[in-house]
């Protein structure tokens, strides 16, 4: 348990240090979570020993963005404002990614040779 | 020692951190009964009610949202490491990703651009300009990584957050019956167009609708954070540049 945590935390760690070492645009935890998954193809062991670590934090994953959340009271008079443009572009936006990503999938599918 | 008064204990309990860490759990705890009282209906979604709840609570108690932070920052710190664990499942799915690599590379890079552009667009084309534009930019990506982005590119991260949320609910609402209208009946495409433009929310929801569409929406969530953070710095901000300039 505590091993897995360091881990994690090796990783985010070392993530951060890369980010603000190389000016890179990218989120340290993101970079952290490619050195994790560089790490599981090199040991695959490393995969089943860290895995009842990670499946308890992700089973919980939602209740994390919650303090993040109710930050939205600061932002009230924006959705007030902006409400009814944001929830458009949302939605639309939503509808739009999902078909681009369902046809581009299969029409590659069926060039691929990949289809079911 | 003599009993205190109740605003003497108030005064303490309101600044010290125990009081919000514990708060915020137990607004989870309801919302997530709510939800599963509702048969897991998507429009009840946890993390929505918790956020009410608490919302609707530092309203009532006149609480600054500095001081409600003070004792959720314990919850926030593990985005962090919960971003890194994402690695695990992604590398649990790594035979799936290799079996249908082109057509899941194709659809992520389709789906991850359509989704930034589209909201930008859509967002500007109704008069939004600057940091809402911005906080807009990463509403498909999973959250944790959604507010590094948000932070990176100059959005404000607690509206990304409630934006990410309700973008998550939109997908897990429309995803069956939009596909179900267009005749889509490869599961693996179903799932990782959902994954992709709904992150965990819609993730949970194509598991619930087929197994298949559930792996390939988690490998779509998990892929999209990746690219997102990688194109959102470069492509969004002179996205909003050049649609409001």
């Amino acid at each position: 348990m505590i091993v897995n945590l360091v881990v994690l935390l090796a990783c985010q760690l070392a993530g951060e240090i890369a980010a603000r070492g190389l000016g890179l645009p990218v989120p340290g935890p993101v970079i952290g979570m490619a050195l994790l998954f560089a790490a599981l193809i090199l040991r695959p062991a490393l995969a089943e020993r860290i895995a009842p670590t990670t499946s308890a934090l992700l089973a919980h994953l939602s209740l994390l963005f919650v303090p993040a959340g109710v930050g939205v009271v600061g932002h009230l008079d924006t959705l007030g404002r902006d409400g009814v443009a944001l929830i458009a572009a949302l939605l639309l936006s939503t509808v739009a990614a999902i078909l681009a990503g369902v046809y581009v999938f299969l029409a590659v599918a069926r060039l691929s040779g990949a289809s079911e | 020692m003599t009993p205190a008064d109740p605003t003497e204990i108030w005064t303490y309990l309101r600044q010290d951190p125990l009081l919000w860490l514990t708060a915020t759990l137990v607004a989870y705890g309801l919302g997530d009964l709510a939800f599963r009282r509702a048969g897991r209906r998507p429009l009840v979604n946890p993390v929505l009610v918790a956020v009410a709840l608490l919302a609707l609570l530092l309203r009532v108690t006149g609480t600054p949202y500095q001081s409600y932070f003070e004792g959720a920052q314990f919850v926030h710190f593990m985005l962090g490491p919960a971003t890194v664990a994402l690695a695990v499942p992604l590398y649990a799915n790594l035979r799936l990703i290799r079996s249908a690599f082109w057509p899941m590379l194709a659809a992520l890079a389709a789906g991850s651009v359509t989704a930034l552009v589209t909201a930008v667009a859509i967002g500007a084309a109704f008069g939004l300009r600057g940091e809402t534009l911005l906080s807009l930019a990463p509403k498909s990506v999973t959250a944790p990584v959604a507010l590094g982005v948000s932070e990176t590119i100059g959005g404000a991260p607690n509206l990304t957050a409630v934006l990410v949320i309700i973008t998550g609910i939109t997908g897990a609402v429309v995803a069956t019956p939009l596909l179900n209208l267009f005749r889509i009946r490869d599961w693996r495409a179903r799932g990782l167009a959902v994954g992709v433009a709904a992150h965990g929310i819609g993730t949970a929801r194509a598991f619930q609708v087929n197994e298949t569409a559930g792996a390939f929406a988690g490998i779509g969530m998990g892929l999209n954070a990746l690219l997102t953070a990688l194109i959102a710095p470069l492509l969004a901000p002179w996205l909003v540049a050049w649609l409001t300039g």
